[in-house]
């Protein structure tokens, strides 16, 4: 098996695809052009950006780098689950931090001190911000649908939730339906792309694997396992998100906090 | 103010004056901002909200039902840790409708076929099968025509009737007449503030 390394001309001349999609857009006046210019700058830059901190942290090989790497890809998927939806209400983001840190840390944690124990370090950079990045990627669906669909839900049935309440419901009970409805829409994406997985397409995580020239059956094997990590750490997350919104919401008092959930301003 | 076992009392006043924040709180639905609600001459907090809720049940005015057949939904309380030690009754709900005017295949209904003033039926026994101690009934008739507003009156008061001396009700009445009818008690409600009624007193 050989690897080709591409050249930045190779590079060049796959972005000047973009011009097919400058082309429709100027035919069909979509108005698109600055978007789409923005967007190929950000794709090239921000990859590039990336490319040369991982290859900085590979070298260095320190744990503390690596933890600090994590960190931050925790906060940045954090922050765009919570910034997903469109209602707010305080302590939003600490549940949305706290659920996101937990679930894919535990996760990635599992992967790298049990399942791939005998990689040398543990923080080998090679496997823990891989790993983490799809854990992280796939928990932040999770938890911005299992919290979208909760806040959405409590919003609009206020008034089930109170009459339920005011005839001797704890707040557990009251809130019950709400509560299965978005820890099931929350883990359903996942459980769908397990359905599906192989037939439709390829994962990106495999597809690198095969061109990078690992034999298929080796490549698989990694994506079924990131696939169980991967649905491990939503099922956490979401169920974290939705039982920590739960408790701000409804007080010790059983009373629902309908006031503090507000809408984003647009 | 202080309500007893076999108290009928009215609170009327104008839209805006506060009747159903007073309901509310009364529920304890919402943080009270000033003053204190005692039951059996004590504050009522955490734990032990369900089982004041049980015995002091709040309707509200306007019911949205969630989508379902009706006896799904009058059977649900039932499965609540507060009410586990009592039986839901269909001949006791066929008797009230029986009552209403309403046939026993009301209860197959799906609450999405019903008007608001059925909606206001369905609440209303919803509430009264659980036994409270005291109703409070947010204008539980706005929706109903005469003739169906008098029958779920004289229902309560039969309702009232079972065990004269434990319950009690607290009617927010949009008209002065009803209020004559379902109270011995009148309270007005004035921007917030309560005062007896006191050519009724």
């Amino acid at each position: 098996m050989n690897y080709y390394p591409l050249s930045y001309i190779d590079l060049a001349l796959t972005a000047s695809l973009i011009l097919i999609n400058g082309a429709i857009s100027i035919a069909l006046r979509l108005n698109m052009g600055r978007t789409l210019l923005l967007a190929s700058v950000r794709t090239i830059c921000q990859l590039l950006l990336v490319g040369l901190i991982l290859d900085w942290i590979f070298s260095v090989d320190r744990w503390y780098l690596v933890l600090a790497m994590l960190s931050i890809m925790t906060l940045i998927a954090a922050h765009t689950a919570a910034a997903r939806n469109d209602r707010r209400f305080p302590g939003m983001w600490l549940n949305t931090i706290v659920s996101m840190w937990a679930s894919s840390w535990l996760i990635t944690a599992f992967a790298l001190l049990v399942v791939l124990h005998g990689i040398g370090n543990w923080y080998q950079p090679q496997y823990a911000i891989p790993l983490m990045g799809m854990v992280l990627g796939n928990t932040l669906n999770g938890i911005s649908v299992g919290l979208a669909t909760l806040t959405g839900e409590l919003s609009m049935r206020r008034e089930n939730i109170e009459a339920d309440l005011a005839l001797g419901a704890t707040r557990y009970e009251a809130a019950l339906p709400m509560i299965r409805q978005s820890i099931r829409l929350g883990m359903m994406p996942i459980i769908n792309s397990m359905m599906v997985v192989g037939l439709v397409s390829l994962p990106g995580m495999m597809t690198g694997q095969l061109l990078a020239g690992t034999p298929p059956v080796e490549a698989v094997k990694y994506q079924i396992m990131i696939m169980f990590l991967i649905a491990s750490a939503t099922a956490l997350g979401t169920v974290a998100v939705v039982s920590l919104s739960f408790l701000r919401l409804f007080n010790r008092d059983h009373q629902f906090q309908f006031g503090l959930l507000t809408k984003k301003r647009p | 103010m202080h309500i007893t076992g076999g108290e009928r009392i009215a609170i009327s006043g104008p839209t805006g004056s506060g009747k159903t924040l007073l309901l509310r709180a009364l529920a304890l639905l919402d943080p009270v901002a000033r003053g204190r609600i005692l039951w059996h001459d004590t504050p009522v907090g955490g734990g032990r909200v369900p089982e004041f809720r049980s015995r002091v049940i709040y309707l509200h005015q306007q019911p949205t039902l969630v989508d379902e057949r009706v006896e799904v939904l009058l059977r649900q309380p039932f499965a609540w840790k507060i009410h586990a030690g009592k039986q839901f009754s269909k001949d006791r709900l066929h008797d009230w409708l029986k009552h209403l005017g309403r046939p026993a295949s009301f209860l197959e209904k799906q609450t999405a076929d019903l008007s608001g003033g059925e909606k206001q039926i369905v609440t209303l026994l919803r509430a009264i099968q659980l036994d409270p101690q005291l109703l409070l009934l947010d204008e539980p008739t706005s929706a109903l025509d005469s003739d169906s507003a008098a029958a779920l009156e004289t229902l309560v008061a039969d309702w009232l009737g079972e065990a004269p001396r434990e319950r009690a009700t607290l009617w927010v009445c949009h008209n002065a007449p009803q209020a004559q009818r379902v109270a011995d008690r009148l309270l007005f409600m004035h921007r917030g503030q309560l005062a007896t009624d006191e050519a009724r007193a």
